[in-house]
């Protein structure tokens, strides 16, 4: 297999307001998002010839991403809308670099936004989100989404003696860096106690092991790594790329423990000729706070079982030995549902730039992001760094 | 709007209206393939171990034991307010296959990790019957 490796570049990155944005739909933060990220990297919508975009729950198409190009009077040669949930981002972003790598296209956009929170009722957000569940053999028993994460935070603890308090603790590093944050949705600091004290939604997660829902959007300039250097801002490349895909519903997944991270991590790491301790910063998909547990194991950053010490320790701090969800992530950053993942993208590419302010990993250099969409089903896992090679 | 909120009501699919139909007979059937013997869970136009389509319906004995399960405190949808809280759990049966199901018919917080259950049925509509699952009392363990 070819690798892309140093081959593709992000040129540009940014977002939209986040959190309750009334005065924007799910179209307009689409093409907002776009038009901040367009001018990050200093060009005109002429410039752009691929077009990467998900669906929206609040305003959905039919062939979402055409919508878009028209709505911007763009004309690409490249043109789709991906759906993976969580996962979505980072794949379809290892879709566009293999185009530009193989010459499709030169210049692509993507952008992705939704609005769940004022676009959607309560009760729409809830039932769409867990509609991800089997028609026949999953929703009649009424599982939430929260539920569905619920099993598998069982299934941890059972097996590895991690603690409600462990679970925590990724709720609390998070919003440590969202205080950080000026554009975060949840900026209030939080700790061990308030997440235990908060509202039990499904046994044994509260309600601040829960990521946000919320309204925004993210958008992102990639192009080849010959034209990256023509950019404002320093390009961030594309070291490695890998994904990993199991299952679709968690009933019928073969571990509850162990995921596609596995996979996906170590074909990433492998395409950037990199490991688990060459990273400076990392965005861990943070849908519920078990998930970054089993990710953190999965991709090799502990040994399996040891992700919550790790995270108790203070070890994803920005002064611990692997900063994580520098932005405060889904649970205090935002989620607007599947362009979640976007978010961690700009944030690495804004920390590989050394433009991230208050919450900037000092002399960061690589960055890896991972997501996961379904209910730990799809994964995808990108490794970049302010260096070509 | 068309009158109370109402649980949700799955559609059978060809391949799985057999299925369904033991249900509505309160018979728990499982997919076995008649070339290697693999037994399956949700029912499907192959197996997934040999790609075989001759597949066969067996009666499972309908007793398993909670792989892992949550208590629901906050329900889906109006229509399953009045359960909250309920326990959604993944079920593996005695044959091997896991299933996802309610466990019912006991206190929510009784509920454990590894505990042997057995499948009861719930009608839901005049096709469907949705399997769910209940303790079995210690003195009826086999």
């Amino acid at each position: 297999m070819n690798s892309l490796r140093g081959k593709v570049a992000i040129v540009g990155a940014a977002e939209t307001e986040v959190g309750k944005v009334p005065h924007f739909g799910a179209t307009a933060l689409c093409v907002d998002a776009a038009r901040r990220a367009m001018n990050d990297a200093g060009i005109s919508k002429d410039q752009v010839d691929g077009l990467v975009t998900c669906n929206s729950m609040a305003e959905p198409y039919m062939y979402h991403a055409e919508v878009i190009a028209e709505y911007l009077q763009i004309f690409p040669r490249y043109c789709v809308s991906a759906n993976a949930g969580g996962g979505t981002t980072f794949s379809s972003l290892h879709h566009a670099a293999t185009a530009i790598a193989n010459g499709v296209c030169e210049t692509v956009l993507i952008t992705m936004a939704d609005s769940l929170r004022t676009g959607l009722s309560r009760e729409q957000a809830m039932k769409m989100q867990a509609s991800t569940g089997h028609p026949e053999f999953e929703i009649p028993y009424g599982p939430t989404v929260p539920a569905f994460y619920a099993l598998i935070a069982r299934a941890h603890m059972d097996a590895y003696g991690t603690t409600p308090e462990q679970l925590a603790a990724v709720a609390v590093s998070g919003r440590k860096h969202a205080a950080l944050n000026p554009n975060a949705q949840m900026r209030e600091l939080i700790s061990v106690e308030d997440v235990l004290n908060s509202r039990l939604i499904a046994d044994p997660l509260h309600l601040l092991d829960c990521s946000l829902v919320s309204d925004g959007g993210a958008a992102v300039i990639l192009t080849s790594a010959e034209r990256a250097r023509d950019f404002p801002h320093h390009p961030v490349y594309v070291l490695g790329a890998g994904e990993g895909h199991s299952h679709e519903h968690i009933s019928q997944a073969s571990s509850l423990t162990v995921s596609a991270a596995v996979e996906s991590g170590h074909r990433a790491f492998k395409m950037a000729g990199l490991g688990p301790d060459d990273i400076d910063v990392a965005q861990i998909y943070d849908c519920f706070t078990p998930v970054v547990l089993i990710e953190l194991e999965d991709l090799g950053f502990c040994r399996k079982g040891e992700a919550g010490a790790f995270v108790e320790a203070g070890e994803t701090g920005l002064e611990g030995s692997l900063p994580m969800n520098t932005n405060g992530g889904l649970l205090s950053h935002c989620h607007p549902g599947n362009p979640g993942s976007m978010f961690a993208l700009t944030e690495a590419v804004t920390q590989l730039q050394h433009r991230a302010g208050a919450r900037q990993v000092k002399d960061a250099e690589t960055a890896l992001v991972h997501g996961q969409g379904g209910i730990m089903s799809s994964h995808a896992t990108l490794i970049l760094g302010r260096e070509r090679s | 709007m068309t009158g109370p909120a109402q649980k949700f009501i799955p559609r059978p699919r060809p391949e799985t209206a057999a299925w369904w139909e033991g249900c509505r007979k309160h018979e728990l059937l499982l997919q076995s393939c008649t070339k290697c013997g693999h037994r399956q869970f949700y029912p499907r136009i192959i197996c997934t171990e040999c790609m075989s389509d001759k597949l066969e319906w067996k009666r499972s004995a309908g007793r398993g034991q909670v792989l892992t399960f949550t208590i629901c405190r906050l329900p889906v949808s109006e229509a399953y307010a009045g359960d909250v809280p309920y326990v959604i759990a993944l079920v593996q049966l005695e044959e091997g296959p896991t299933m996802m199901s309610n466990i019912v018919q006991c206190d929510p917080d009784a509920v454990a990790t590894g505990m042997a259950v057995e499948v009861l049925f719930e009608q839901r509509s005049e096709e469907i019957t949705i399997p769910l699952f209940r303790p079995i009392p210690a003195a009826q363990k086999q």
